[in-house]
């Protein structure tokens, strides 16, 4: 029985299953987030795996993953719903051609019809969590990277999160009792209102340490050498310590232990990881910076016994 | 709001505490405190730790506030000594003497309503433009300062994705418009309605040196920033010298002295030495990569005098350079006689630098409203 969570150690053997190894402060944050009904903010460097949280969530109770990317300028036609106006236009002249005289209210009627509205994901995550049995878990909504969109669309997010209920006018009311699992990411690129951020719980999702990250290396890369494993964690933990412009986040050394596995090789070397370095760091600038990292890491590092 | 048996602590002397310490915690946010401490199986010191961090912190800078406040709490929230932060609040020292704490917003034709008589006599307060800040006296200076109060910076536009309503033929095609118009014509487009890309005023970035070689302008140069911040919500402040400070937030406090006499209190390094380059990188670090100064109008305020190595600052200055849409250099010594920017520091920042003004007084100011608008 995975819904309710009974306790935050619940979540956190729940999304082990689906491969999302999440630490103590983020399992708790998750059973609060889901005991009380509010929307998780998850902040952090990018990389670190917010956008994952929602996937191994979404995965691990079995319910869809409703996912809406912001964007600049992004509105309520793009977010909630918008009509088909095209498919209207046509429908109507259609009818016209035809030249079957209806009355108006019922053509009207016909205009504004469930298959001519286009639900946007916001729509669709309320519409499933009202046909959500009670008892069960409701779906996932993913607000990704809200910090590229706008004031405006910030302010009509909050006033969703309040009420969970949208009036569409031609239409009707849809509303839910029980509220979608609503997740919140941002990349802190700016400052997301005080008034969002209070509607929610916050978590500011940290890099993992060393250890973590090679237990996460190992799970998402199938028949990964532990020493290899280990290579890659400590290096990119070097990565990180080095002041680069753009750290690199666990997918980066997700793909660069699967890219190092490709090509076959056993230990972490110095000339090995500058050659690959490409795939952890993706600024021109770092480099220099990456490098050094790298040497001195390979010449005064720790290493690990081959198991 | 109720505590299970277990947790002997009151959940509200954490709130309160962490308030005091200076950490803005609005009451559903205790209230939200209170019922996760409800919904907890294992009240533990971890979950509470996190609950706390979950429901009372918006962000990572207020941890740390967040630690010293959940430690006390933790042990029984001793009685703290006097003079703590829980003590009653000191009023804010006033910056001037002789300042009126008006907020009056006088306008430029009520601030400048001196005679203009074709014989060429100018009121005082043209003459006052002029004259350089280093050489004014006290009541002079409050006279500037008063003036200043009505500098209102206009920022340039940079297209948005957001679409507003066109008039005309201009922009795309809005489809859904188009169609409820075509209402009133029995389902014909007749006529077709646009929508086109709407203007958004760019961020405006004031990096200010307060170190000991700024000091006669200083003060000038920070009542300057408080006018900025006053004329819209895109404006972020800072101050430079041996560290990066950032003041908006105390420089947008109501009152023109509260707002000073916290932005002063909040740096640290007033009339230190100079590390340009450190604060440039510090900057651009923490800031730049966050997205503050991409497409922005990045004005910095200082002489160019600088102990460290001038390389980093051409390093720090190019990839500002990259990420902003303008930098502009002010430089109050660029009106003295004979300036030449030869301090190590101001050469090494030159090529990257798209306009170089002076901001030695009033006037200059007004320039440099001048050159941010373009």
């Amino acid at each position: 029985m995975t819904w309710p969570f009974e306790s935050p150690d619940a979540v956190e053997q729940l999304l082990d299953q689906s491969d999302y190894l999440a630490d103590d402060g983020l399992a708790t944050v998750v059973f609060l987030a889901a005991r009380l009904g509010r929307p998780l903010f998850v902040e952090g460097d990018p990389g670190v795996g917010k956008t994952e949280l929602a996937r191994a969530l979404a995965h691990a109770l079995g319910v869809p993953l409703v996912r809406l990317q912001c964007y600049e300028g992004i509105d309520a036609t793009q977010a909630l719903y918008e009509w088909d106006h095209a498919r209207q236009l046509l429908h109507l002249r259609a009818v016209e051609a035809r030249s079957r005289s209806s009355e108006p209210e019922m053509l009207e009627a016909e205009v504004y019809d469930r298959r001519f509205l286009i639900e946007r994901p916001l729509l669709k995550a309320l519409s499933l969590a009202a046909a959500t049995p009670s008892g069960q878990a409701p779906p996932v909504l993913l607000v990704d990277e809200l910090d590229r969109a706008d004031d405006e669309f910030e302010a009509f997010l909050l006033e969703l999160l309040a009420e969970w209920s949208v009036t569409i006018p031609e239409f009707g009311r849809v509303h839910s009792d029980t509220a979608p699992l609503t997740i919140i990411t941002s990349n802190r690129t700016r400052d997301v209102h005080d008034a969002l951020k209070r509607r929610c719980l916050y978590h500011w999702i940290e890099h993992p340490t060393i250890e973590r990250e090679r237990e996460i290396l190992r799970r998402r890369v199938p028949g990964l050498a532990w020493a290899l494993a280990d290579d890659v964690a400590c290096a990119a933990a070097a990565l990180r310590a080095a002041g680069l412009y753009k750290p690199p986040g666990v997918a980066e050394s997700v793909d660069w232990a699967a890219a190092l596995q490709l090509l076959g090789v056993e230990r972490l070397e110095a000339p090995v990881a500058s050659a690959t370095l490409g795939v952890a760091v993706k600024y021109h600038e770092d480099r220099p910076r990456a490098q050094q990292a790298m040497v001195t890491q390979f010449s005064t590092g720790r290493r690990v016994e081959d198991r | 709001m109720t505590s299970p048996a277990a947790v002997p602590r009151d959940p509200l002397t954490l709130v309160t505490r962490l308030r005091a310490l200076g950490v803005d915690v609005p009451l559903d946010a205790s209230v939200a405190f209170g019922r996760a401490i409800a919904a907890l199986p294992q009240p533990d010191r971890t979950s509470l730790w996190w609950a706390a961090c979950a429901t009372l912190t918006s962000s990572p800078e207020h941890r740390e506030a967040l630690k010293v406040a959940f430690n006390w709490w933790w042990a029984g929230a001793p009685a703290l000594p006097l003079g703590d932060p829980l003590g009653p609040p000191t009023d804010p020292e006033v910056v001037d003497a002789g300042e009126h704490d008006a907020d009056c917003r006088n306008h430029h034709d009520v601030a400048y309503g001196g005679d203009r008589r074709s014989g060429g006599r100018y009121s005082p307060a043209e003459l006052l433009r002029e004259r350089d800040f280093a050489a004014l006296g006290p009541e002079e200076l409050a006279e500037c300062y008063r003036l200043m109060r009505a500098l209102r910076l206009e920022l340039p536009t940079r297209r948005s994705s957001r679409r507003r309503v066109a008039r005309g033929a201009r922009g795309e095609i809005d489809l859904a418009r188009t169609l409820r118009h075509a209402r009133r014509t029995d389902g014909d487009v007749v006529v077709l309605r646009r929508r086109q890309r709407a203007q958004r005023p760019r961020r405006l970035v004031l990096l200010c040196d307060v170190s000991g070689s700024m000091e006669r302008y200083s003060r000038s140069l920070l009542r300057f920033l408080h006018a900025a911040v006053a004329s819209g919500p895109k404006v972020e402040a800072f101050t430079l010298g041996t560290r990066l400070t950032r003041i908006t937030r105390e420089l947008r406090l109501t009152g023109v002295d509260r707002a000073l006499a916290e932005a002063v209190a909040a740096i640290r390094d007033w009339s230190g030495g100079t590390r340009l380059g450190e604060c440039l990188r510090c900057f651009n670090d923490e800031w730049g990569t966050r997205g503050l100064a991409r497409g922005a109008v990045v004005v910095i305020l200082s002489d160019g005098w600088d102990r460290g190595d001038p390389a980093l600052i051409a390093a720090e200055m190019s990839r500002l350079a990259r990420v902003a849409h303008r930098v502009v250099w002010v430089n109050p010594l660029k009106a003295s006689e004979g300036y030449e920017p030869s301090a190590r520091g101001m050469a090494a920042a030159l090529p990257h630098v798209d306009e170089f003004v002076d901001g030695h007084s009033l006037a200059a100011f007004e320039e440099l409203a001048e050159v941010i608008r373009r």
